[in-house]
């Protein structure tokens, strides 16, 4: 049984369907990346896993269970944790109150405030800081260190690059082995197509609301991601 | 491609027959001091007002997006007014109906300056607040007589033509109320105040002036309302302020609109009918009525924020006061007969079921626009 | 200096409105919902104190925590039972929903205990006062009542800020949503938000009814000076809210001195004069 699995699943927001049909399978400890132009309907995607999109029950499975019409704190408790594009920090908490309020779930695990700083020592200088006055990278580290808090068995990045400087998102790519090698599964959304490839095992282009390619990335080509990518 | 000649029309086939009809019940109407008795007049004259109070509330809070809970301020100005020009002033109390509209229109320009400040939760209570620094100012000002209140002065005049021109002035309030918001909404500005209440930003990014667009509004309103609370003293010929600047003027007009509908001509018409009858049945019951009348409105508004109009034409669009305009191709139009106008929050229909939204965050209120809301 | 005296009365009415504020300020903050019905929320206490009082004859004081409890519970009730409902409909909806409440209640209260004003009788130490000097005197209940109430704000504000609640009920007032995304319930949260408000309106309303009178009607003033004091104080401020509570009690005593029956008016005008001047309020916190 796959840990996620999603099944024919169609979804929007109002009037605007954004998914179309999709059907995505994960397993345990995979480390998946979902590319794509922006529009392509990646965010929903996650939006649907995590809760914050609804469906029907029986669309979205996790390890087995239907949870499409779970609210998304409930998906918490389950195991899910998404850490949202904008990064979402909560700006009057501090740096410190934030890693503790990512625990709400009390779900026990290795993440704990010590080992997020650990994890992201830049984080540990900051501890005491609101988090209104980090710069973009520092959010970013706090928003993953948050999420993983809740000690997840499936972790949902959201475009963690998006509006960073290429040493700082190599930077927070750095920590990702850390926080695989714990058995945590990954799947991550990216615009990024580089850092994508060197980190996921398997890697799903969307275009249009679909998922046109699916992958190892060492078997793919270059043009074929790009015809995907670009609907060419 | 030949050019399909295009015209935008405002007229549906209900409101073709809808409006000859408002015409013959009205002029029935305006019989019933003819064959009604006294009592009888009285209270089509408190229906009557109720219609009008409501239609102002609803062009406010429906239209503009301004949820007021201190429009009975202009009620009372409205009556207060009234005995100032009558008693003080000599003026035939009839002519002082519409002195007293005006009255309230320029205190509505201060108070505007004020209650603008605020947003949404915060604006309504400051209304409220400002209600309130009127009813006191009043009881504290012994010209007007302070607490204890004052009587309407109709010297003069016989009970019977008073009766009768008093019912004459509430049904062309009411009738006029409803014209009032009616050719509001078919003007350029109406168009503009349904645009700011679907999407004020949207609308201001498209060269509307918001702030001067809902003063207008704010104004009007209180126009309508001041001259309404005129009649409604020269109904009840005895005014003093904890009547006059009372809260029930606010149940009133919001229950009324809320359970008719809001955003909509009809409704507030249909809830103020509801609301009245109601009143009567349990008449003998003390504030029973309001209880009950208070426990739909909040069922209604949170169940079915629709209002019972609404409910009627989301199957079957209805229009009896078209306001909306529609493209005509030909012979055909669209939409053919539209649905009522949505209100402020509600999202249109999903395609794909069943996806379920929630919609976003949280809508701006309090007077800093920019601060989120913090604790500690 | 008889300006003195006013002041400290001033300051002494302020931990009343404190008291109401704070539960109202708490609500705002969290849910972004103006509760219309806050005022009858504090006059429906004093009743259920009165009543409490009139079958088992003790004094008023010892009710407080069993109608703190009972207001508590009714608040979770009517938050998860009909508001949070309104706040899905839509922010207007929502206002207009609390607005239905509170003419229940002050029909309900009306039909039931008639428009009679009624009192907390506390005994002697309505009376009881220390005289600091000829002009001077302080009582011991408002005193008290003013202890009270920064011990509340100040119980209220280690518990935002060192439990586990505490941060989610700041992290919801922040991003409900991210809130959702941390594991945090956010209708029991209102729900909880909702109940402790009430609980601390509880204690206003029942201290203000050993203080003066209460009657049906009276709650929308209530609403009204919590209001202010909170706008005077500034949004998203506890202790601003206090600090607001006592300039509208000052301004409220020094009104009264000046001319008998006009403390309330000038405690509306400074309030409008500070929604002219500086709609912000004195103390708010401008998060950017």
């Amino acid at each position: 049984m796959s840990l996620l699995e999603l099944d024919n699943l169609s979804a929007g927001y109002g009037s605007f369907r954004a998914l179309f049909d999709i059907s995505f399978k994960i397993e345990e400890g995979e480390k998946h990346a979902v590319i794509g132009a922006n529009g392509a309907g990646k965010s929903t995607l996650l939006h649907t896993i995590c809760g914050l999109l609804r469906c029907e029950d029986d669309r979205v499975r996790f390890e087995g269970q239907p949870i499409g019409q779970m609210s998304p704190h409930k998906r918490v408790g389950l195991g899910i944790s998404y850490v949202p594009e904008g990064r979402w920090v909560f700006p009057s908490l501090t740096v410190h109150e934030n890693l503790l309020v990512g625990a709400h779930s009390k779900r026990r695990g290795i993440w704990t405030v010590d080992k997020v700083y650990e994890l992201f020592p830049l984080l540990a200088r900051l501890r005491q800081r609101q988090a209104l006055s980090l710069s973009g990278g520092e959010q970013q580290a706090l928003s993953i260190g948050r999420g993983l808090m809740a000690n997840p068995r499936l972790l949902l990045l959201d475009e963690v690059s998006l509006g960073l400087a290429p040493v700082v998102v190599e930077r927070i790519y750095d920590a990702m082995p850390a926080i695989t090698t714990s058995g945590t599964t990954v799947l991550l959304v990216e615009q990024d197509v580089g850092q994508a490839m060197k980190f996921a095992d398997r890697i799903s282009c969307m275009l249009k609301g679909r998922i046109v390619l699916e992958g190892v990335p060492g078997e793919l080509g270059q043009d074929e991601i790009v015809a995907a990518y670009f609907g060419v | 491609m030949t050019e399909t000649p295009m015209k935008v029309e405002r007229y549906t086939r209900t409101s073709r027959v809808g409006l000859p009809v408002a015409a013959v019940v009205i002029i029935a109407a305006a019989t019933v001091p003819a064959w009604g008795s006294s009592v009888v007049t009285k209270q089509a004259v408190t229906f009557l007002t109720l219609v009008a109070l409501a239609q102002m509330w609803n062009l406010l809070a429906g239209y503009a997006g301004l949820v007021s809970v201190g429009q009975q301020a202009f009620v009372g100005i409205g009556g207060y007014s009234l005995w100032v020009s009558s008693n003080k002033f000599g003026i035939n109390p009839f002519v002082c109906v519409p002195i007293a509209g005006v009255v309230a229109a320029l205190f509505a320009f201060p108070t505007a300056g004020l209650a603008f400040r605020l947003r949404g939760g915060y604006f309504a209570v400051g209304t409220w607040v400002i209600a309130e620094v009127y009813r006191l100012a009043v009881t504290q000002i012994t010209w007007l007589k302070g607490g204890s209140g004052v009587s309407i002065n109709v010297g003069g005049i016989s009970r019977g033509t008073r009766e009768a021109v008093t019912f004459w002035l509430a049904l062309a309030v009411a009738v006029g109320s409803i014209a009032l918001v009616y050719l509001l909404l078919r003007s350029r500005r109406g168009l503009a105040l349904t645009a700011i209440r679907d999407d004020e930003t949207g609308a201001r990014g498209l060269g509307v002036n918001v702030t001067r667009s809902k003063l207008w509004v704010y104004v009007i309103a209180a126009f309508g309302t001041g001259v309404t609370g005129a009649v409604i003293y020269l109904n009840l010929l005895r005014i003093q302020p904890e009547a006059g600047f009372g809260l029930n003027w606010s149940a009133l007009m919001i229950f009324a609109v809320v359970i008719g509908g809001l955003g909509t001509i009809e409704g507030p018409i249909i809830g103020a009918i509801i609301f009245f009858v109601l009143q009567q049945l349990l008449a003998d019951y003390g504030t029973w009525y309001l209880i009950l009348i208070g426990a739909l409105a909040a069922l209604v508004v949170v169940f079915a924020k629709r209002g019972i109009w609404g409910s009627i034409v989301r199957r079957r669009p209805i229009d009896l006061f078209p306001v909306r305009r529609r493209l005509c191709l030909e012979t055909v139009c669209f939409p053919e007969d539209a649905p009522p106008p949505s209100s402020p929050t509600d999202l249109p229909p999903t395609l794909v079921k069943p996806a379920v939204v929630k919609p976003p965050g949280d809508g701006e209120v309090g007077p800093s626009e920019a601060a989120p809301g913090k604790l500690g | 200096m008889v300006w003195a005296n006013d002041i400290i009365q001033g300051i002494l009415l302020g931990g009343l409105y404190a008291l109401f504020a704070a539960g109202l300020s708490l609500v705002f903050g969290v849910m972004r919902l103006v509760n219309l019905a806050h005022g009858d929320f504090s006059i429906m206490a004093a009743y259920i104190s009165l009543v409490i009082v009139g079958s088992l004859k003790v004094n008023p004081f010892y009710t407080l925590l069993l109608v703190m409890i009972v207001m508590a519970v009714f608040g979770y009730i009517i938050q998860r039972g009909l508001f949070n409902f309104a706040m899905d409909a839509g922010p207007m909806q929502a206002i207009l929903a609390t607005f239905g409440i509170a003419i229940i209640i002050q029909n309900l209260l009306l039909e039931h205990f008639t428009a009679d004003s009624k009192g907390l009788d506390a005994g002697r130490i309505e009376n009881a006062f220390i005289k600091l000097s000829n002009q001077v005197v302080i009582g011991w209940f408002p005193l008290i009542t003013l202890l009270v109430s920064v011990l509340v704000l100040f119980g209220l504000q280690v518990y935002l800020s060192r439990t586990r609640m505490g941060r989610a009920f700041r992290a919801t007032a922040d991003n409900q949503r991210a809130a959702q995304l941390m594991g945090i319930d956010n209708r029991h949260l209102y729900g909880m938000a909702m109940a402790f408000a009430l609980a601390i309106v509880a204690i206003g309303g029942v201290f203000i009814g050993i203080r003066t009178t209460f009657s049906p009607s009276a709650g929308p003033l209530r609403l009204i000076f919590a209001y202010e004091a909170v706008i005077i104080g500034g949004l998203g401020s506890l202790w601003g809210t206090l600090v607001g509570g006592v300039v509208l009690g000052i301004a409220q005593v020094m009104g009264d001195h000046a001319h008998q029956g006009w403390g309330m008016l000038v405690g509306h005008l400074v309030f409008l004069a500070i929604l002219a001047f500086r709609p912000q309020g004195l103390f708010a916190r401008q998060a950017q």
